[in-house]
């Protein structure tokens, strides 16, 4: 009895590391509930395969199983759609490790799209998330949404009509997003208070912003450090913001091409930046009042180099800008602007910090800020360049082997 | 009366005997081996842990319990009992849940009166929730009662029901009611990432409740039981305010109905540790209790305000927006409601009206 069990045991081992099993979900009535269930179902080395066509979900779906693939049919052809979502802050979410979500459509969930709380290996490939209504208050936060997450990967993601950030990464480490378009959202892709980051051979257009690097106070996660933005093409960001009051994303100007903000160790290199209204590239400081004493609102460590710049900055809607541009002469402003501010005030303390950046592309808006808050005493001046001192590059991201061998 | 009076006198017993009473009249006892089977039962009745077919005579071995300040979920009236082994033991911690034994399990049935002037009759069950503790962590399972309220089947993928009741002041309410997905009870039961019971707390359970024999301590009576070991004297115990309580201070009364109803997602450790809004109990921090904190990941859920609470300003609080929601995406908590408890929301505006203005001041 005691052999026929452990032949049993050892069959059933085998097996499970060797059967990964597809379970299918066909378009058609009660796709919530088969959804769902398939993906409570599946255990880790599983597919959840979703056929093609359309899928009127009522509710928030949730996969907390590891090593889980969900695969549509394409983009497309497989459309999860939540526009009569009832319940649940976003269309997907993942709560657990080594997922990859692929080859599928979102559509108008109520908040987020495809969101991942806390996962490691979490893989967004071959995805379209959008809003078909067009830019609108009332559309979800964030497309594509990895927070607190480890080694993510977006590849080849769409998203469209994002109330705040298209492709948003928050709190996480170990980062690459590539390949990737967004357009008509406030932020096209927006990583914030996350470490590691490689972000290139990505479109952003038709947004309020292309690219947001930020780093924000009071939260579990800052230090926001050590990200690469690289050959993406971020053009015609001319969506007027609408985004909902409150949020920080809600202060970005129209026409803003890449914004880094109270981040350190950012190198924006070999992009195309043109047809951004208000600037090419901003650097600058975090202006609200700060009461969390471990935060660093000040931009450090920061390269732009070899970018090809065209036409940015022509009507700046920053606080100041038609000040600055008509002090400066008229024109169009630099395709570089850096607030240049080296104090601030914490908790009540005023800070002096010495601040080193190479703004290699030239040339460059020195606002030259008395405080971090203090835009109306900016004391403008144009540089040819800013040469500081050598600011190594951070180290390409490297993904886990199997991470990085997934195919799009 | 007679064999419900024996029922309760054989729950009395519980404990006190190694060997529990098992009178040959009295049912088959709760089917300890069944709440363990990792394949959970695809009817409720399997377990028996009720003694009817329509789950309203709890089994003998279960102890009815209720909490200080509960969450609300759409006006349900809950039913909740606790099942512990024969032989077996909770543990009693200060904070956070107790740590309970292989195989205990918390019972909680969601009902709902067709009138609540007349709260005892037409009484409809909707769904009745299983905790169980087993070897391998928590589980949780959601049985959904059928329309005659003879059966109730799993749900693991949840469900939407149409409900109705008619509300005190006998105006008729219609909504959906959600049964939440499996992953989704974990989504607030989550402590790390690990499902883990939100409500037997010290500070939630530190209550007299009416027992049959008369009104005693829930701590005490657990103890008595020997059901719990290690429970300081109720005296001795942390309590929450009861959040409908006038007599209690108004600050201490919307702190237990946030640590009630926001705080099981709303702390370090759960789904949304990454908001940094953390509104537990224990908290001390202003800034991390929302008060003059800007959102982060709101969208909008924000409402166009800027903080998550604006002392002084109800009206300019997104916790207020948000709470007076029913839209998903806007709405909090994001689970377990359709409706806007018109109360809770009252006890906050209120709390929030009568914080003083500067940013840094008390919570409480």
């Amino acid at each position: 009895m005691s052999r026929l069990l452990a032949g049993l045991a050892a069959l059933c081992l085998w097996s499970g590391a060797a059967q990964a099993a597809t379970l299918t979900v066909k378009a058609g009535a009660d796709a919530q509930e088969r959804l769902q269930t398939a993906l409570l179902d599946a255990k880790p080395g599983d597919v959840v395969a979703i056929g093609p066509g359309r899928f009127e979900l009522t509710d928030g779906l949730s996969l907390d199983v590891d090593g889980v693939t969900v695969r549509g049919a394409g983009q497309g052809k497989t459309v999860l759609s939540f526009a009569g979502q009832q319940g649940a802050g976003e269309g997907l979410l993942i709560t657990s490790d080594r997922v990859t979500v692929r080859d599928l459509s979102v559509q108008n969930t109520k908040g987020d799209g495809i969101k991942s709380k806390g996962s490691d290996q979490i893989s967004f490939l071959n995805l379209t998330v959008e809003w078909t209504g067009g830019p609108k208050e009332s559309n979800g936060a964030y497309g594509v949404y990895p927070v607190t997450s480890t080694n993510v990967l977006i590849d080849r993601v769409t998203v469209r009509g994002a109330s705040d950030a298209g492709i948003y990464v928050g709190q996480s480490r170990n980062i690459v997003v590539k390949n990737s378009r967004a357009e008509f959202n406030v932020a096209g892709i927006e990583i914030e208070n996350s470490i590691g980051a490689d972000v290139h051979d990505n479109v952003t257009t038709r947004n309020t912003a292309g690219i947001l690097v930020f780093d924000l106070p009071d939260l579990p996660q800052q230090g926001g450090r050590s990200t690469r933005l690289f050959r993406n093409r971020i053009v015609e960001n001319d969506t007027p913001n609408f985004a909902p009051k409150g949020n920080i994303v809600a202060s970005v100007p129209v026409g803003t091409g890449v914004m880094l903000m109270a981040n350190r160790d950012v190198h924006v290199f070999d992009n195309e930046i043109s047809g951004n209204q208000s600037s090419g590239v901003v650097v600058v400081g975090y202006t609200r009042e700060i009461k969390d004493p471990k935060y660093e609102p000040l931009p450090r460590d920061i390269v732009v180099r070899n970018n090809r710049f065209g036409r940015n900055g022509w009507d700046p809607r920053f606080p100041g800008g038609a000040e600055i541009m008509k002090a400066l002469g008229g024109g169009p402003l630099p395709p570089v602007v850096w607030d240049a501010a080296t104090r601030f005030t914490r908790a009540g303390q005023t800070v002096e910090q010495a601040i080193n950046v190479r703004l290699l592309d030239g040339p460059v808006l020195k606002l030259n800020l008395p405080h971090v808050q203090g835009l109306a005493q900016a004391r403008p001046e144009v540089l040819p360049r800013v040469d500081g001192a050598p600011i190594p590059e951070p180290k390409p991201i490297v993904l886990p082997p199997e991470q990085a061998r997934l195919a799009p | 009366m007679k064999r419900v009076l024996a029922v309760l006198l054989a729950a009395a017993l519980v404990g006190l005997a190694a060997v529990r009473p098992a009178p040959a009249t009295a049912p088959a006892p709760v089917d300890l081996a069944r709440l363990l089977d990792e394949t959970p039962a695809a009817t409720l009745d399997a377990y028996r842990l009720f003694t009817d077919a329509g789950g309203r005579q709890p089994a003998a071995e279960l102890v009815p319990y209720d909490l200080i300040t509960p969450l609300f979920t759409d006006y349900a009236d809950k039913h909740r009992w606790l099942y512990v082994p024969a032989g077996r033991k909770v543990r009693y911690t200060e904070t956070g849940a107790f740590e309970f034994p292989v195989g205990a399990t918390l019972v909680k049935t969601f009902a709902y009166p067709a009138d609540f002037r007349r709260p005892a009759d037409n009484v409809r069950l909707v769904e009745t929730r299983l905790l169980i503790r087993r070897e391998s962590g928590w589980a949780a399972l959601t049985y959904v009662w059928n329309a005659e309220g003879t059966e109730a089947r799993l749900r693991r993928a949840g469900a939407r029901l149409d409900m109705a009741f008619v509300d005190p002041a006998g105006q008729r309410v219609a909504f959906s009611y959600a049964v939440p997905n499996q992953n989704q009870c974990k989504e607030c039961h989550s402590v790390d990432g690990e499902l883990a019971p939100l409500g037997p707390k010290a500070r939630n359970l530190n209550r007299p409740l009416a027992y049959a024999e008369g009104t005693d301590n829930q701590l005490a009576r657990w103890t008595r039981l020997g059901l719990l070991e290690g429970a300081p004297p109720p005296a001795k115990a942390p309590a929450v305010a009861r959040w409908d309580d006038p007599a209690s201070p108004l600050g201490a009364r919307a702190r237990a109905y946030m640590d009630a109803n926001c705080a099981h997602c709303h702390n370090a450790k759960g789904m949304a540790s990454n908001s940094g809004l953390f509104l537990e109990w224990e908290q001390t921090d202003p800034v991390a209790l929302g008060i003059g904190k800007r959102p982060v990941a709101a969208g909008r859920g924000s409402g166009g305000l800027d903080y998550s609470i604006a002392p002084g300003e109800p009206d300019r609080s997104i916790l207020i927006h948000r709470l007076n929601s029913t839209e998903p995406g806007v709405m909090m908590p994001e689970l377990g409601r359709s409706l806007v408890h018109a109360e809770g929301l009252a006890l906050l505006r209120e709390w929030i009206a009568g914080l003083p203005r500067e940013p840094a001041a008390g919570a409480g």
